[in-house]
């Protein structure tokens, strides 16, 4: 630990504080609220933006404290971290923006607020999580925090959906319980490790091993959505559109990616998995995922749920590239937990716009729905291109890295399944597109809000517009020395050592 | 104490023991439980006793004596107690009797502190 | 330095508190807070000494053991006086102003008969920590039973009688087994301290029916499956405060005894098969107490039920700790545990209190958006149970943690299978009081404002339950610290 260390602290305490004062707030004091809220997701970019600097500077973060006996609860900054921590910390400020203007003039939203920064808190830990029970912690965490924000709506749907996330979820946590817990028995405390800490076990404990791997990528596999284990997403879709965001972008199904990546990564380390033998049936259950999600995602009309089995099937990819051995691989699974989370927040910001503005929640509602809010459709179109893999956007990046890295281990059957998903994707998204542009609109919306200057409320409009920017930027900033590929690349080298 | 003795008396306590359990399992009326448990109280302090009696040397150990002068005010006080607590229930209840359906637990139908007395 | 007054000062206070409160009732609320701040600074100095300087004998009237009566404190006392005392200063705060609602005659009467009787029941769980002899375990556990019994009758409804009848005559026959096992160790032994009985144990073991008869007896007044019917009716139909202190803190003095039998005085006879045995009704309780807990109509049964399941949880320390392997593991996890659920307990019994009182009943399926009336209770209630189901970083989770690694420490899974089933369990039950306090229906109406220290007590009760395991490896540390010679599996499965 040292003085340094307390900036991944405050990192955490900024949203986690802000959490516990907006819970005793006034219900009425909306423009305090507001102000909190703000000043603590402003707060915790600066800090991240500091820690950004001072490891450019060669700084080393650390901090820990004792927890259980032996075990500390432990932080660090290492590659994997800052890439996550960014990435959740930006898109919340920007979520945040989102929900004060969605939420505006519905009751609870101290509670809702309060939530929100303790299931942020809980996703920044995830992310500087330096040990395995540490992780574990956050993790837990994140379901209870999150629970609160699907029911939100106090609804007879809502408490149903509520009530299969949570069991879906305990589960995963308890089999991953299970895990951490068998290995600890069998190798001490776990700390992150580039390249794996469990060499030493691998010459006597291959059959323990084995199992082990399973039951991390089960356990975990419940929140990433790992088919079979997906269930629980599409009845998730309950919640108000700024926690679909969230949870689909930021926290729970990324953290279940980024949870994968980090187990594989840190605690086997790829190269050990790779002897294992267990990266193949991951990348095939990553596969089926992938095609499964698209192709349920065709024939829903929903949109909220269609973008749901997009994201089951999105989420995937990252899977696919941590499963696949090899540096091209990696980077492209690892700049996709990135990149989706820029592309599906903005398809989420869209669709509540929809909702909100025009109370359009079907897909067959949306004809015409680009004249009438012509910026809002612009950044899903945005989105939803970079979803299909159209150059030079985010999501050709991750695409044609997966497929460089899986001819380079000589799995030809990735590169068909990858043109079959994007063929699916673009089955899914361009008729929304088509419906949007092209086709007239109706005489009357389902339930029109008017909003004065522009087309929806001003923080409605900011936060899709400024994801979408970012999905154009890291499409074409891609090669330069500051975008999250160039980052991603940095970790690659690591990972697979000289 | 010669061997036959005490054994004679190391089974009368057990009997004592025993015969009183039985009628705390068996016996409904209150009052009835409440003597029951006097008498199992009685086989105990009898083993105390014996004990006692067996110490070697001419004198018997006194600690076991102290121990049932202590259990026997432990006993009155708790028969006091049951006396006081029976009394209350058949005030309350009309009934010398405990339901024996709540040993089931968790039936006590709309019971909480409000539906007092 | 001796910290002698310390011990005597933990009896004696809340004995002079409970004498004083009877003859000054409208004082008792402020004897209470004196006696808490009292019992506070005693243990807080006790937990010192038994840090520094090991475990801490004082000998009543000078006469020492064999003959007269010592009072110890090693690390397993004073953690346990620690619980206590946590709770029992909760419970004070909160019954402060409890009863005082009513503003009834009924509601003053009863609360002239609180006061002394959870003194001496704190006179009576003090004193039992403290006790070095197996015979003064007695005395201490029949003081202990009146005053529950006395303060289960508190209510004075129909139900609330019956109930404590029946927890009376179960309370006094057990206690009548353990006695009769005393009475059979001392003819076989010709002692009654726990020292001396561990000491001359390898040469001449006490009769294993002297052990059944106390091991019944106890298990019975811990409410161990399947003697546990009396249980959940006395638990449930007491004031709050009074369930609290029941589920939390009385069910443990047994247990605690059980504890000095098995682990200290009688550790020779701790064979596998006995370990197992006892683990293997924590587990059944775990299962039938869980699954009760799921079919209740009432918020009080349902928590009642839920301490059925939690105390089958402190049995899995048996066969964990039992282990030359693990057995600290185990050991600390079980008392980490039970730790964790008496501040979880008692927080969810006083928030039931709450909502009854303000909503005028418990029915699980009429809580209807009784968040929004009473956000900062059901708050409460969220993160005790945290706790229960074992999420990170409560103390339950603290816990479970320990019993789990000594478990795959020893290898065995079925173990391992049942303590994460329980979780899941307890999950569901406690869910299902949530889901129906968040859904918005038609608002309940709130009857009574609830006074606000009564929501933030539960409140901060709760949040020592759900953040204490942060801490959890200092409870480990004092755990190990003053432990007698007679624990020598406190060796074994040292943190790594």
């Amino acid at each position: 630990m040292n003085i340094d260390g307390l900036v991944l602290l405050g990192i955490l305490l900024s949203s986690f504080l802000t959490g516990v004062a907006i819970f005793f707030l006034n219900e009425e004091s909306h423009r305090l609220r507001t102000w909190l809220n703000l000043l603590g997701a402003g707060l915790k970019l600066i800090l991240v933006a500091a820690l950004l600097w001072g490891i450019y500077q060669g700084h080393e973060y650390s901090f820990s404290i004792d927890f259980l006996p032996g075990i500390p609860l432990a932080l660090g900054a290492d590659a994997h971290s800052v890439l996550f921590v960014t990435l959740s910390t930006v898109l919340w400020f920007w979520t945040t923006l989102y929900a004060v203007g969605y939420l505006e003039g519905s009751p609870h939203r101290s509670r809702f607020f309060g939530f929100f920064s303790l299931c942020v808190t809980a996703t920044t830990g995830i992310a500087l999580s330096a040990n395995l029970v540490t992780f574990l912690t956050f993790y837990e965490l994140l379901t209870v925090t999150t629970y609160p924000l699907v029911v939100h709506r106090g609804t007879e749907d809502a408490m149903r959906g509520g009530r299969i996330y949570l069991a879906y979820t305990m589960l995963g946590g308890t089999v991953l319980l299970l895990a951490v817990v068998w290995l600890h028995g069998l190798a001490g405390p776990i700390a992150f490790r580039e390249r794996g800490a469990i060499e030493s076990l691998m010459a006597t404990r291959r059959g323990e091993l084995q199992a082990l791997f399973m039951l991390f990528m089960i356990g975990i596999g419940f929140k990433a959505a790992l088919v079979p284990l997906h269930g629980w997403l599409p009845k998730a879709m309950v919640a108000p559109a700024p926690v679909s965001a969230l949870l689909h972008a930021v926290a729970v199904v990324k953290a279940g990616a980024f949870g994968i990546v980090r187990i594989v990564h840190d605690v086997f380390g790829i190269e050990n998995a790779a002897k294992l033998g267990v990266l193949q049936p991951l990348a095939i259950a990553a596969g089926v995922t992938i095609l499964y999600g698209s192709l349920l995602a065709l024939f829903q009309d929903g949109l909220k749920k269609r973008l749901a089995y997009s994201t089951v099937s999105q989420v995937s990819y990252i899977v696919l590239g941590t499963a696949i051995l090899g540096p091209l691989a990696t980077i492209g699974g690892l700049v996709h937990l990135v990149h989706q989370g820029l592309m599906k927040i903005t398809l989420f910001f869209g669709a509540g716009n929809y909702a909100e503005t025009l109370g359009i929640h079907r897909v067959s509602e949306m004809n015409g729905v680009g004249r009438r809010m012509p910026w809002t459709t612009a950044a899903f179109t945005v989105a939803a291109l970079g979803m299909i893999g159209l150059p030079p956007l985010a999501g050709h990046v991750s695409k044609s890295y997966l497929n460089q890295g899986a001819a380079a281990a000589g799995q030809e059957w990735v590169a068909i399944l990858l043109a079959a998903s994007s063929l699916l994707n673009a089955a899914y998204f361009l008729p929304i597109l088509w419906r949007a542009w092209f086709m007239s609109p109706p005489r009357q919306w389902p339930h029109e809000h008017a909003f004065g200057r522009w087309e929806t409320h001003w923080m409605l409009l900011a936060a899709p517009l400024v994801t979408a920017g970012l999905v154009l930027w890291a499409g074409l900033s891609a090669e330069s020395s500051f975008s999250p590929l160039a980052w991603v690349k940095l970790i690659a080298a690591r990972e697979y050592g000289p | 104490m010669p061997d036959a003795d005490y054994r004679l008396y190391l089974m009368a306590s057990a009997a004592i023991f025993t015969i009183g359990f039985y009628s705390m399992l068996t016996q409904a009326h209150l009052l009835r439980r409440i003597m029951a448990f006097n008498v199992m109280g009685c086989g105990v302090f009898l083993l105390f006793i014996t004990l006692a009696a067996r110490a070697p040397g001419p004198v018997p150990d006194p600690v076991p004596h102290a121990m049932v002068l202590t259990g026997i005010v432990v006993s009155v006080c708790a028969t006091g107690l049951a006396l006081a607590l029976a009394g209350r229930v058949q005030t309350v209840t009309g009934k010398t009797e405990l339901e024996p359906g709540e040993d089931a637990g968790g039936r006590s139908g709309a019971a909480h502190h409000g539906s007092s007395a | 330095m001796t910290f002698a007054w310390a011990i005597v000062l933990l009896v004696l206070l809340p004995l002079a508190a409970a004498a004083l409160s009877f003859a000054f009732p409208r004082r008792g609320g402020w004897l209470a807070a004196g006696a808490a701040v009292g019992i506070g600074v005693g243990t807080a100095q006790l937990i010192r000494a038994v840090l520094a300087d090991g475990a801490q004998i004082h000998q009543v009237g000078g006469w020492g053991a064999p003959l007269g009566i010592d009072l110890r404190a090693d690390g397993l006392a004073v953690w346990m006086l620690l619980v206590a005392g946590i709770n029992g200063a909760a419970v004070a705060l909160y019954s402060s102003r409890y009863f005082g609602m009513e503003r009834s005659e009924e509601g003053r009467h009863r609360e002239r008969y609180f006061w002394p009787l959870f003194l001496f029941l704190w006179t009576a769980l003090n004193a039992l920590f403290l006790s070095a002899d197996i015979f003064n375990l007695y005395v201490t556990l029949e003081m202990l039973g009146f005053a529950a019994v006395m303060l289960a009758a508190l209510a004075g409804g129909r139900d609330a009688l019956a109930a404590a009848m029946r927890y009376l005559l179960v309370s006094l026959s057990a206690s009548l087994f353990y006695l009769l096992g005393v009475a059979l160790v001392y003819g076989q032994c010709g002692t009654v301290d726990l020292r001396l009985l561990a000491a001359q144990a390898p040469a001449q073991p006490a009769p294993w029916v002297a052990l059944a008869l106390m091991t019944g007896g106890l298990a019975t007044k811990t409410a161990l499956l399947p003697m546990h019917f009396w249980l959940p009716p006395a638990h449930a139909s007491a004031p709050a405060p009074v369930s609290a202190l029941l589920s939390a803190l009385v069910v443990k003095g047994s247990f605690y005894i059980l504890l000095r039998l098995w682990f200290e005085a009688f550790q020779v006879r701790m064979t596998p098969a006995v370990a197992q045995a006892l683990g293997a009704l924590g587990a059944a309780a775990i299962l039938w107490g869980s699954i009760s807990a799921l079919r209740q109509a009432r918020l009080k049964l349902l928590i009642a039920h839920s301490t059925v399941a939690q105390i089958g949880y402190l049995f899995l320390l048996f066969p964990r700790a039992a282990s030359p392997k693990a057995g600290f593991l185990g050991w600390s996890g079980g008392l980490i545990l039970l730790g964790a659920h008496a501040c979880a307990k008692t927080a969810m019994f006083l928030t039931a209190g709450n909502i009854l009182h303000a909503v005028g009943h418990d029915r699980i399926k009429d809580l209807e958006g009784v968040t929004r009336g009473l956000p900062v209770s059901m708050f409460a209630f969220g993160l005790s149970a945290l706790s229960l189901v074992g999420l990170p970083p409560s103390g339950g989770f603290a816990g479970k943690w320990l019993l789990l690694s000594a478990g795959v420490a020893q290898g065995q899974w079925w173990w391992i299978a049942m303590v994460l089933f329980g979780s899941l369990l307890a999950a569901a039950y406690v869910v299902r009081v949530l889901t129906h306090a968040f859904t918005s229906g038609s608002k309940p109406a709130i009857l009574n404002p609830i006074p606000p220290v009564m929501e933030w007590t539960a409140l901060v009760l709760a949040i020592v339950a759900a953040g204490f395991g942060l801490a959890a490896f200092w409870p480990a540390e004092l755990l190990r610290a003053g432990a007698p010679q007679a624990m020598p599996f406190l060796a074994g499965g040292a943190a790594p």
